[in-house]
């Protein structure tokens, strides 16, 4: 559209009858033969291919896709996995022979992780949030050559569902940003379905190739095992606690909104505060993030309005976001970019959890007591951000793991987001937040100086041996705006 | 003192808690320690059994714990329910 400002628009040529458009030839997208795909995309030494975690533990797309690039001997790849499960140790030999040379990621647990902290990799790990990763890729910091989809069902054309298919997983809002802004796409899938297939994840007009496998992922791997209430009456004692400070907190009001993460702790807070609000004849605005049957139970049962959904846990969650219209979903970044409009900003109050908390509030919950990766922000970050009440609800004692310290080991949050810790020995507040304070002093909370509950649970616990690194930086944990909060280094 | 003259456990490998076995010793107290917080807590681990047997007037045992994050107390009563499992007075 040069001509747009162009002032002799009629110097401009007229095409002539010759050279009217015949009616289109459209490409076939769907193949079989992944080799003929891979000499189609023509992948090189140090691309960026991505891919979505939807499937989780189930998931075989990275595995195999990653195993192609490798027998074909390309080296040097960005692996950019919106998180990384257990199943991907099959990775290993990869990085160990330099076909993945970087790692960018928001979550990583199992071998794989523990390879990487031990030196395996020789770029970089990088980690971000999830509203992180959205931001990095579509305000183009981080470009991707190649994004591969797993797909639970696609049509000929590549009109992608998370709901249909053998192996569906639900909401897809991960893989979002990767297929919008990725030079190329390929939706992987095992269930090829009828034109159109809605309700549409990933639209045609993203989707380049479609690569038809036998399998996408394991079912059983797909549904999270960790979506279970707890039992154990510190749990229990811990989420009774936590609705007393959010009922003190006088947020929870008409209209209210709410997010919590999947842990058992977690999931007795949002049961124990379904009771409530039954009691009180409170109804919520939304809830939002990684979605549960929980959370499908109380919309169905008219306590929130909708609910935003950018993963499913479980079944459930996938069968409400088929039938309910006010089950939303959205993606990551919808969820949790700090550079636009996000839903984050909207919450009132969020649930999460921490492997280690220090004196400042700052968190970790990436990696564990033997220092190495077993985890990530995923929305951590975000949520704390973005609402007004942050909570973090662990045990004090848990394994003789110590929760709070000095000093975490990795910060995945920082402290100035976080608002509250509740343990089972008391409540801690963020000094920063001396409005709380006040409201939870009014309601006789039983606070504690989070430095007096270090001391104390030092007294029973001993203090733990530091956890002994070498001096080498394998990797970074970055905050969700692209600032680097501190460096990962490499474990003896 | 206690003399041990039989194997004997105590405890239980679920988390927060530790499993202790006790065999009679070749003239001396042998302790190997398992544990999931070994790198940060291995020697206190040690020192508290070896404690606990003192405690219990135990100077020629064999024991093996496993532990799964017990905390101090937990560890000195699995030691004493082994030592008494373990010892003549209790046959």
């Amino acid at each position: 559209m040069n001509y747009l400002n162009n002032f002799n628009i009629d110097t401009i040529k007229v095409i002539d009858k010759s050279e009217y458009p015949t009616k289109g030839q459209k490409k076939n997208k769907i193949t079989e033969d992944i080799d003929n795909l891979f000499k189609e995309l023509d992948i090189k030494d140090g691309y960026v291919l991505s891919f979505h975690h939807h499937l989780r533990n189930g998931d075989q797309v990275t595995n195999l896709i990653m195993k192609q690039v490798q027998k074909l001997g390309v080296k040097d790849i960005t692996l950019v996995a919106s998180s990384l499960f257990p199943t991907n140790k099959e990775l290993i030999p990869l990085l160990k022979d330099g076909t993945i040379k970087n790692v960018v990621t928001s979550y990583i647990s199992g071998e794989l992780g523990e390879a990487i902290s031990h030196g395996e990799l020789k770029g970089n790990i990088i980690m971000q949030s999830h509203g992180g990763r959205a931001r990095s890729i579509i305000n183009g910091e981080l470009k991707i050559d190649v994004a591969f989809i797993a797909s639970p069902s696609s049509d000929n054309k590549g009109n992608i569902s998370g709901v249909n298919g053998t192996n569906s997983c639900g909401s897809m809002g991960y893989a979002i940003a990767d297929s919008m802004m990725a030079e190329k796409v390929v939706a992987v899938t095992d269930s090829l379905v009828e034109y159109p297939n809605y309700p549409t994840d990933i639209t045609e007009d993203y989707v380049d190739h479609i690569l038809l496998v036998d399998s996408i992922g394991l079912k059983s791997g797909i549904v999270s095992g960790t979506t279970q209430v707890t039992k154990d009456p510190i749990g229990l004692k811990i989420a009774k606690d936590t609705l007393k400070v959010m009922e003190a907190s006088g947020l929870l009001k008409e209209g209210f909104s709410y997010q919590s993460g999947a842990g058992g702790i977690s999931l007795a807070v949002t049961s124990f505060l379904r009771d409530y609000m039954i009691e009180n004849e409170l109804k919520g605005g939304f809830a939002s993030g990684g979605i549960t049957g929980y959370l499908t139970d109380m919309l169905e049962e008219g306590l929130f309005e909708s609910l935003y959904d950018v993963q499913c846990f479980d079944l459930e969650a996938i069968e409400s976001l088929k039938k309910n219209p006010t089950h939303l979903r959205m993606s990551a970044s919808q969820y949790g970019n700090p550079e636009v409009s996000a839903v984050v900003d909207n919450l009132d109050i969020v649930i999460l959890g921490a492997t280690e908390i220090d004196t400042d509030f700052n968190v970790n919950v990436m990696t564990g007591s033997h220092g190495m990766l077993m985890g990530g922000s995923g929305g951590h970050q975000d949520t704390a951000a973005g609402s007004k009440l942050s909570i973090i609800v662990s045990k004090l004692f848990s394994s003789r793991i110590p929760l709070i310290k000095d000093k975490v080991d990795v910060i995945t949050t920082p402290g100035t987001t976080v608002d509250v810790l509740v343990t089972e020995r008391g409540i801690c507040v963020n000094p920063l937040r001396q409005d709380l304070i006040e409201l939870f002093e009014e309601a006789k909370l039983n606070i504690v100086d989070i430095k007096e509950l270090k001391e104390y649970s030092e007294n029973i616990m001993g203090k733990a041996k530091p956890i002994e690194k070498t001096d080498r930086i394998i990797g970074v944990s970055e905050y969700r705006d692209g600032s680097i909060l501190d460096y990962i280094y490499e474990v003896k | 003192m206690a003399v041990i003259s039989k194997m004997a456990k105590a405890g239980s490998v679920e988390s927060n808690d530790i499993l202790v076995m006790i065999s009679p010793g070749d003239g001396k107290i042998d302790i190997e320690v398992e544990s999931i917080v070994y790198n940060q807590y291995g020697d206190d681990i040690k020192k508290t059994i070896l404690d606990t047997l003192e405690e219990e007037e135990v100077t020629d045992a064999k024991v093996i714990v496993n532990d799964k994050g017990a905390l101090d107390f937990t560890i000195r009563a699995r030691v004493k329910a082994c030592v008494r499992r373990g010892s003549v007075q209790d046959v």
